[in-house]
């Protein structure tokens, strides 16, 4: 099973947080895998906010493919992570030649770009330079992104945040999400791994989607070049997210009404509940029926927990003022967060949404019957 | 050599008839039921002769003969009056003396049951036991990853929606800006399909609607039934039952002077409009009751005169394309209930039904499309239609689900199987299957009549007289000395029984697959099947 831990403060904090808590939570996770997305990043990248970063596994012939495609579009790297792994991977990890995390001027040509057209055109960028390294394995792509960074990797997570040196003082950010294990009901592939990204979205799963085939038809059929890979059954959790708010102009409160809408019974005496009932219709394609649990992050910096409609995967929300965690278990918050009232913390039910805007002064709570 | 009596081509000896008599003198009382209860009158008196050698002791007597006479049955060869193994007889018959027996070969009956140049019309369905949808599999068993659901205690969601769904972003406008909103339904995703009013006797509609009312208003299972071709009874029309109920118009437009000057005292809208274009059994042919079965109370509610046989054409008149159809048709039935009800066609699953669909996902008073496959049933129709004539449901249905993916309408227009489903007893796991292919739900006939009714029908030529109205259990006749052997009300306590057990076999599939919040359309991952051909053809795994 998966293992997931998001957490939020107002000072940046190393990955390290993040790690910890996973290893805390091993008990429940193979060790085989580790996903971070960290934003709102602290350390040297904090300068370069408005520029895409790129985050991904380069062979030493993909990095020089990338400079030539990068330079060729009028990219410019501005700045650049050294990620520097130890000589002997961990058992399991494979030899890479390089992790890149670098920070790029935009185009010229794209500067004068309305905001949407320079995301729409970042985001084919990602996905041709994705194309572009998946024949050979010479690139994978996991995000390029204004203050986005996203590390990926085979392996128990504390033994690959020592051989990657994740303790690395550049390396900071304010929202950091984590998932452990690697999606094993389907071959090892770094794609499957969590949390998925698009244009700003990230989410992270902890469980199987047992509705991932119409869902992934429902997505592919969008006609949108950014609704693509589905390597494995829980990116689509992401693309619902970026589709309910940037394809359908809809805030996160129709996200969980979407994906886990009310039944037909329910809605009959909700307040709403003829324009739910319209949209649960409309999108009847998007709803999801694993046992999930979904830990995201918006552009805003907002990071969120929902449930499927039974609640068949945990989770907890806690922390205190400044800093707030979301976690599969509790031992994962006690490690990251230990001085916290834990009389407030949340365990969010099968009708809840519990969010920590980006001011981290409480966690919000609002279930599908009230809005 | 004695004498044969006239020896005609068509003359046939019992072997040659596909279902023979076996009687047994012993166990006869000659109470005469059997003979009663024959709807061919394939059983007669029989008076028979019997010698008996006697041969005494001794030289002295010389032997001879005793001739008597015993009474029982005689099993008529003419092919007017062939056996049709309903099994009546033996129903009756209170020593279990008499029932029939099928052929050991082919009979020799299906050369001659032609008399006058009219060829074989009977009701029922397709003489082929074989089904494909039996032959699917369900792969995808939750285990330890995501754990099964319980189909026992956890929640189900297993509606499925009918009508015009707009895409989410038209939605969101529509709903911002006040703008139409297609109707649609929430309906249960079995449907009991189109079997008219004067196909079926007025019993069997009554028990099949007391059924679904009760069904929606005591079990709140929301589901439907369609009308068929026969219009729909002045009361029906004006009662708060008519919400669950499809009226169905077809190229014979029967019914609908009735229907339309009903729609001002309506209390409740129906629940869809059907527009028939073609149905499974007879593709391309049209509708047909004959005389037998057109008396006084069909011929009122049908607007036509009692005692002749009522063909609907093959076509719609007035329409010869599909844009003529879909502009005229569908959205004048629209307007007639001020576009407050979904109007869908139905055709005969085909291999153009591709280009139907296409068109159909190009207007937006288009609320699905009922496909009814080479499987279907009927009242009535020419063997050769039966047998012969149409398409398999299953590539059909996946053809038309995997179309409207590639457009991205897969959520806009649903798609309604039927034809086959259940034909040997797989009820729940046949709907499933269609399900998972692409179906938004399945529609019904034969299997309910069997179920709720007990019809004696069969893919093995059994019974299929429906068209003449001599229906032996009353189910398909309009004598009410036959469809009072039918009670409306346990009618409708096997309907209400067939769904609920149909309601757990569907949680029992789709539990173990780990679904309960949607009905599982389109989630051919779980599907697979020994075939490998077929799985090539459906996209679904190859299983061995």
């Amino acid at each position: 099973m998966c293992r997931l831990f998001a957490v939020t403060s107002r000072e940046p904090l190393s990955p390290m947080t993040a790690v910890h808590a996973l290893n805390v939570m091993k008990e429940g996770h193979d060790g085989s895998g580790m996903g971070l997305f960290l934003t709102d990043l602290g350390g040297s990248f904090e300068r370069f906010r408005g520029s895409p970063i790129l985050s991904g596994i380069f062979s030493n012939e993909g990095l020089r493919a990338l400079d030539r495609y990068l330079m060729d579009l009028d990219f410019t790297v501005k700045y650049k992570l050294s990620i520097r792994p130890a000589q002997i991977p961990p058992a399991g990890t494979p030899k890479r030649d390089n992790y890149v995390v670098r920070a790029y001027d935009y185009p010229p040509d794209w500067l004068a770009l309305p905001q949407e057209e320079r995301e729409h055109r970042l985001m084919l960028t990602r996905l041709r330079l994705r194309q572009m390294g998946e024949a050979d394995g010479s690139m994978l792509i996991f995000s390029f992104w204004p203050d986005v960074i996203m590390i990926k990797e085979v392996g128990d997570p504390m033994e690959l945040a020592g051989y990657l040196g994740l303790d690395h003082e550049e390396l900071q950010a304010r929202v950091i999400l984590a998932q452990g294990r690697q999606n094993t009901n389907y071959a090892i592939n770094i794609y499957a791994c969590h949390p998925f990204f698009i244009q700003g979205y990230a989410t992270m799963t902890n469980g199987e989607n047992t509705a991932f085939v119409p869902i992934r038809e429902f997505l592919t059929s969008r006609n949108y070049a950014g609704y693509t890979g589905y390597q494995s059954d829980s990116e689509v959790f992401t693309h619902i997210l970026h589709y309910t708010q940037k394809g359908l102009g809809l805030g996160l409160d129709l996200y969980k009404h979407i994906i886990t809408p009310l039944k037909d019974g329910e809605l009959g005496h909700h307040p709403n509940g003829t324009k739910l009932k319209q949209i649960k219709q409309a999108c009847r394609p998007l709803i999801i029926d694993g046992p999930n649990c979904v830990i995201g992050c918006l552009p805003d910096k907002t990071i969120f927990m929902v449930h499927d409609s039974k609640k068949l995967r945990p989770g907890i929300a806690g922390g205190s003022p400044g800093m707030f965690a979301l976690s599969s278990e509790v031992c994962g918050l006690d490690a990251a967060i230990p001085a916290r009232n834990k009389s407030t913390d949340i365990q969010p039910m099968k009708y809840d949404t519990v969010m920590i805007p980006p001011g981290r002064d409480e966690v919000i709570r609002w279930n599908q019957w009230e809005r | 050599m004695e004498s044969m009596g006239t020896l005609t081509p068509s003359t046939l000896s019992r072997t040659d008839l596909p279902w023979q008599l076996a009687w047994s003198r012993e166990k006869c009382t000659l109470c005469g039921q059997c003979t009663a209860v024959c709807p061919v009158r394939a059983i007669e008196l029989g008076v028979h002769r019997k010698r008996v050698v006697q041969v005494g002791l001794g030289l002295a007597e010389k032997p001879g003969n005793v001739f008597s006479v015993y009474h029982g049955i005689r099993q008529k060869t003419e092919p007017a009056f062939a056996c049709i193994g309903c099994g009546m007889c033996d129903l009756v018959c209170p020593n279990g003396a008499i029932r029939p027996v099928r052929g050991g070969e082919p009979d020799k009956l299906r050369f001659h049951n032609n008399a006058g140049g009219v060829p074989r019309r009977r009701g029922g369905r397709r003489n082929d036991p074989r089904s494909l949808l039996d032959e699917i599999k369900f792969i995808r068993i939750s285990m330890l990853t995501d754990p099964a659901l319980d189909a026992g205690r956890h929640d189900f969601e297993l509606r499925t929606l009918l009508g015009r769904i707009l895409p989410p972003e038209a939605l969101v406008r529509a709903v911002q800006d006040n703008g139409w909103i297609p109707p649609v339904r929430e309906i249960y995703p079995l449907i009991i399909g189109s079997m008219s009013f004067g196909a079926l006797s007025p019993n069997m509609w009554e028990g099949l609607q007391m059924g679904v009312a009760y069904l929606n208003e005591e079990m709140g299972m929301p589901v439907r039934i369609c009308t068929g071709e026969g219009g729909c009874p002045p009361r029906l029309l004006r009662s708060r039952f008519l919400k669950y109920v499809i009226l169905q118009i077809a190229s014979g437009y029967f019914g609908w002077d009735e229907i339309i000057h009903a729609l001002p005292e309506m209390k409740e809208d129906p629940c869809a409009i059907e527009i028939k274009y073609g149905q499974g059994a007879k593709p391309g042919d049209g509708g047909l009751l004959m005389w037998y079965k057109v008396n006084r109370l069909i011929a009122a509610i049908r607007g036509v005169p009692p005692g002749v046989s009522l063909p609907s054409p093959p076509t719609h008149q007035t329409k010869y394309s599909i844009e003529e159809s879909v502009a005229k048709m569908t959205q004048s039935m629209a307007m007639a209930w001020g576009f407050r009800v979904p109007v869908y066609p139905k055709i005969s699953a085909t291999s153009t039904t591709l280009a139907v669909l296409n068109n159909l996902t190009r207007n937006p008073y288009a609320s699905g499309l009922a496909m009814d496959g080479e499987d279907g049933g009927t009242g009535a129709a020419y063997n050769v239609s039966m047998n012969t004539m149409g398409h398999p449901i299953a590539s059909n249905i996946r053809d038309a689900y995997l179309n409207l993916v590639k457009v991205g309408k897969q959520n806009e227009i649903p798609l309604f199987a039927g034809g086959g489903i259940g034909k040997n007893g797989n009820l729940a796991a046949n709907a499933a299957a269609l399900i998972m292919l692409g179906a938004s739900g399945v529609q019904i006939g034969k299997y309910i009549m069997q179920a709720a009714a007990g019809c004696l029908g069969s893919e093995t030529d059994r019974c299929n007289i429906c068209n003449i109205g001599l229906c032996p259990k009353g189910i398909t006749s309009q004598d009410p000395r036959l469809y009072r052997r039918l009670d409306p009300e346990q009618v409708a306590q096997r309907v209400v029984d067939t769904y609920l057990s149909f309601d757990t076999e569907l949680k029992k599939i789709v539990a173990p697959l780990g679904r309960s919040t949607s009905l599982p359309i389109g989630m051919s991952d779980a599907l697979g099947i020994a075939d490998a051909t077929a799985a090539e053809r459906l996209r679904i795994s190859h299983v061995l």
